[in-house]
């Protein structure tokens, strides 16, 4: 039996680390935990492209990047949304409830 | 903002790489510990933790290189990579890299060179605005010769032309200006009115002529150059208004003109007054004037002509000047054709010879690149072999063709700019609109462009076709073994560099030997140690003649007492100077079998000595002397040629002729032919009259001083003489005789230089293409060569063998060569002398060298195929 399909739909992974990032500054692998832990389990973020995707963001201008210390003085990069970061969530957000909703009417027509 | 950030995000990448590795590699460490100890917490040992968290991040390394791979600056990091690469690439084969750097410099920048020259001059719009509205107006006489116009004709088009929005008459001027500093005689221009609204540039300060300047007697006011302006008045801007000194007269400034204001129909003038023409001497309808005139929009210059010509003839028939025929005709022209007519074709030509250069050095770029392909092909089939992309490949083969062609554009800039400079500096003095040259980005863009998508193009074969095939197949094409395909293309292609270099080797050839021929014709006086200047009145105290022969007279004696002067004589016009003084002669009288003038009789008005001075021939009677002077009987001289013709059979000595409407004058002396306007030239007869004997004193004489050493050496010691006399009176055109030879063949001079240029880098790529050939062919058939002489063959065999190849290929070229010559050399046609398109001499002195050339070309790999050593090649199998 094949395995469930976890990765993140396509061109929404953007949208979940902002909404992630809006609830308060977060490092990488915290971000991966809370997407999956909300989806309980339907998501599993790949490293690499959630590392990527955050470079990617940063250069963007949505997020900021900071150092900080960690308990065992090891260094971590936390991320805090922007002010524009917030501003990309709602435009995302809205985006994806229309398409939402337009996949929705059409999965329910019939004939 | 975003943008912002882009930028400097990556640029802080780019200058701390180490820096930003080290966040990513933290990061990545980071999230792999936390991973780890989320698997603890669900109950996992630290090693199987560990594990799930590595399988779940995947590699390291790898997650490292996707999160640093991600930003623009990479993709620079892998160009410059590339580019480190191919320099590599590039310095390991220095000869390779040189030629064709030099190649593409020499092709890029002698064309840059030569198209910026061409471009202001052939083809851009002259600097006004709409010019190609403004159209010169031409007479062309009975004989259909052009002719200047006169202010009749130009008061009856200015009045009645509707195709023309304003008509200008010009003239040229040669005010002096005296003052606290020394005097200064400038070229000038009186113009009508409207001269500056024809053009359609208005003077930046003051104003404009405006009617009421330009009639007799009105105001004396005058318009300055820029340059002028800021050279004598240090660019004052309170000069308007101001008073300054003409020829003895008060002019008032009113204007200045704008400093790009190009002034194409008198170049050197600095200073307008109006035209204020006299007609009060009947003087209407002497042929003097130039006639420009702006076009109405919309108006073409056919139908403009059709429209003055009638008018032209309606007014002939009735005014009946004199100085007009029935068969005369008007006609419009547009005003570049006539600034930049004269240089065109051979501006065409030295085109046509610069873009062959071009196609050489292409071709031989190409060679070059093809040949280089072939020794690659080798190491291109083992990068592919060892796993690197198609694409990959192909990007650092481009990247290796870009650099070489950057190195080229750098170089052919370099080229180009000494090119315009050297161009500037030998133009001949009738250049039109030299001062607009300058190096033409769009035109060394072009250059730049073709020659990269040669590279680009050229480059890539080999890679492609060491992509393509099996990576077997191209790891045995490494042994450097025969490739017949590549070497029958690069043999035509050297074919071709071969027959173009022989096109430009002819051409520079008639054109030397044009330029011998002219040298070798007779002037018809002793150039050598002839120094000449022109010596001229200026002011109101020469309004009588008497003064101006008193003047002259007192120069020509201060001037014989010169130390190192053998002979000083003064003539109204110097022969080959650009002087052309003529006149109509009639004998009385006339022969019936007389023929009449061709284009009219020179007229010399000369001190006695003059001839003595020449040292041109007596051939009859006497020569003019001291005793022919104002009160005793009018004597002439005629010139031989003019004898023969003109009376056939008759004694000349004694006959009587009228010069213009003049005085009977007796012939007493026949003298030797003169070239007056040009060598090439076989010239209109000539009259020579004593300066007192004159009906006018003629206010500018030319003064010949013949020396007894160097000539140039005189110039300061008779100049100071004829100050002696007076010092307020210019002088000017000071030159030695020898050198207005010299400037006489400017242009075909400026053209020989180019084409011999040319036609010295078309032979070098050539040689240099046979050269690659031939030893790209020896180092294939090294065992080939190695086989025969194990055999028995013998080096001189050997040799001819090589040799026989290159031959091979010269002689195609030749053959392909002259028969395209034979075409191309039409184009210079017009700039040959005494010598036909297809002289034999040339064609073999020339065939001949390129044989030799070729010869030297083939015998350095002919000697190294020679010298192949049978058993080492054998073995190396």
């Amino acid at each position: 039996m094949d395995e469930p399909n976890t990765d993140v739909i396509q061109g929404t992974l953007d949208m979940l680390i902002l909404k992630t990032l809006s609830l308060g500054p977060m490092h990488g692998f915290g971000i991966a935990r809370r997407i999956e832990q909300i989806s309980r389990g339907v998501f599993k973020v790949n490293p690499g492209s959630l590392l990527t995707a955050l470079q990617r963001l940063e250069r963007a201008g949505w997020l900021d990047p900071e150092w900080r210390q960690t308990e065992n003085s090891r260094r971590a990069r936390f991320y805090m949304l922007t002010r524009a970061g917030r501003k990309q969530l709602e435009v995302e957000t809205a985006d994806w409830a229309r398409r939402v909703a337009a996949v929705a009417r059409l999965l329910k027509s019939e004939g | 903002m975003s943008l912002w950030r882009q930028l400097t995000r990556g640029l802080r990448v780019l200058t701390h790489r180490r820096a930003a590795d080290q966040d990513v590699a933290d990061e990545v460490q980071h999230y792999l510990e936390l991973a780890t100890a989320a698997h603890l917490a669900r109950g996992l040992s630290t090693a199987e933790a560990y594990r799930a968290a590595r399988l779940e991040l995947g590699s390291v390394t790898s997650v490292r290189e996707q999160v640093r791979g991600y930003g623009w600056e990479n993709v620079i990091e892998t160009l410059l990579a590339d580019l480190r690469y191919a320099a590599r690439r590039l310095r390991a084969a220095p000869g390779f890299t040189a030629i064709t750097v030099l190649t593409l410099a020499l092709g890029i920048g002698a064309t840059t060179a030569i198209l910026s020259a061409v471009n202001p001059i052939l083809f851009q719009p002259l600097p006004y605005p709409h010019a190609g509205r403004i159209a010169m107006i031409r007479e062309i006489g009975s004989d259909g010769s052009p002719h200047d116009g006169t202010f009749g004709m130009y008061r009856e088009l200015a009045e009645r032309a509707r195709s023309f929005a304003a008509i200008a008459a010009l003239k040229p001027w040669q005010p002096t200006m005296t003052g606290p500093d020394q005097p200064e005689r400038f070229d000038a221009q009186r113009v009508s009115a409207s001269y500056f609204h024809v053009l359609g540039v208005p003077p930046i300060l003051g104003r404009d002529f405006q009617e009421s300047d330009d009639r007799l007697n009105g105001p004396n006011v005058v318009i300055l150059g820029d340059a002028l302006w800021r050279r004598r008045f240090g660019g004052d801007r309170t000069i308007v208004g101001r008073q300054i000194t003409l020829d003895d007269d008060s002019y008032s400034v009113i204007g200045v003109m704008p400093g790009g204001f190009e002034n194409v129909l008198a170049p050197t003038a600095e200073l307008w007054a109006p035209l204020q023409y006299d007609m009060s001497q009947g003087r209407a309808w002497g042929h003097h004037l130039r006639t420009v005139g702006r076009l109405r929009p919309g108006i073409s210059v056919d139908r403009a002509t059709r429209e003055i010509d009638v008018l032209g003839h309606a007014m002939v028939k009735e005014q009946h000047p004199e100085t007009y025929r029935s068969d005369f005709e008007l006609l419009a022209a547009p005003l570049r054709d006539d600034v930049t007519g004269g240089v065109k074709p051979a501006l065409l030509a030295i085109l046509g010879a610069v873009v062959l250069v071009l196609v050489i050095a292409c071709v031989n770029v190409t060679n070059l690149l093809l040949a280089r392909g072939v020794h690659r092909r080798g190491e291109f089939a083992l990068r592919a072999a060892l796993g690197a992309g198609r694409r990959r490949l192909i990007r650092q083969v481009l990247t290796e063709s870009l650099l070489l062609a950057a190195l080229g554009g750098v170089a052919g800039m370099a080229v180009a700019m000494l090119g315009v400079r050297a161009l500037v500096a030998l133009s001949p003095p009738g250049l039109p609109r030299a001062g607009a040259i300058a190096v033409d980005g769009t035109v060394f863009a072009f250059g730049l462009g073709i020659t990269t998508l040669i590279g680009l193009a050229f480059g890539a074969i080999p890679a492609l076709q060491a992509t393509r095939g099996s990576a077997r197949a191209g790891l045995q094409h490494g042994s450097r073994r025969t490739d017949g395909g590549h070497r029958r293309t690069r043999s035509a292609l050297v074919v071709a560099e071969v027959a173009l270099a022989l096109v430009l080797l002819v051409s520079s050839g008639l054109l030397l030997r044009s330029l011998q021929r002219l040298f070798a014709v007779a002037a018809g006086f002793d150039s050598s140690r002839l120094l000449t200047m022109q010596v001229q009145t200026s002011g109101h105290r020469f309004n009588s003649d008497g003064t101006t022969y008193r003047f002259f007279d007192q120069a020509l004696a201060a001037v014989r007492r010169v130390p190192g002067v053998t002979a000083a004589a003064l003539t109204s016009q110097l022969p080959l100077s650009g002087d052309n003084d003529l006149y109509g002669v009639h004998f009385d009288p006339s022969p019936s079998d007389d023929p009449g003038e061709v284009n009219g009789t020179f007229r010399y008005a000369v001190s006695p000595g003059y001839i003595e001075t020449m040292r041109i021939p007596l051939r009859r009677g006497r020569l003019l002397d001291e005793h022919d002077g104002a009160g005793a009987p009018r004597v002439a001289m005629i010139s031989e040629s003019m004898a023969r013709r003109r009376l056939p059979g008759r004694d000349p000595i004694g006959q009587r002729l009228h010069i213009g409407d003049g005085p009977l004058y007796t012939v007493v002396g026949v003298v030797g032919d003169v070239k007056q306007m040009s060598l090439a030239l076989n010239e209109a007869d000539a009259v020579y009259v004593t300066a007192t004997q004159w009906r006018f004193a003629d206010n500018v004489m030319s003064l010949v001083v013949r020396a007894r050493g160097d000539a140039a050496a005189l110039a300061p010691a008779v100049r100071q003489a004829v100050w002696s006399v007076d010092k307020d009176q210019p002088i000017v055109r000071v030159a030695t005789m020898d050198g207005l030879l010299t400037a006489l063949a400017a242009e075909r001079r400026f053209a020989l230089i180019l084409f011999a240029t040319f036609a010295l880098a078309a032979l070098v790529l050539a040689a240099a293409g046979i050269y690659g050939v031939l030893a790209g062919s020896v180092a294939e058939r090294t065992r080939e060569i190695g086989v025969r002489s194990a055999l028995g063959a013998s080096r001189g065999e050997i040799l001819a063998l090589v040799v026989r190849q290159g031959m091979k290929l010269t002689g195609l070229g030749v053959a392909i060569g002259i028969a395209g010559t034979a075409a191309a050399t039409r184009v210079i046609v017009a700039m040959l002398f005494g010598v036909s398109r297809l002289d034999p001499v040339t064609y073999l002195g020339v065939i001949a060298l390129l044989a030799a050339v070729a010869t030297i070309a083939c015998s350095v790999p002919a000697w190294r195929a020679a010298r192949v050593d049978p058993a080492s090649t054998l073995r190396a199998e």
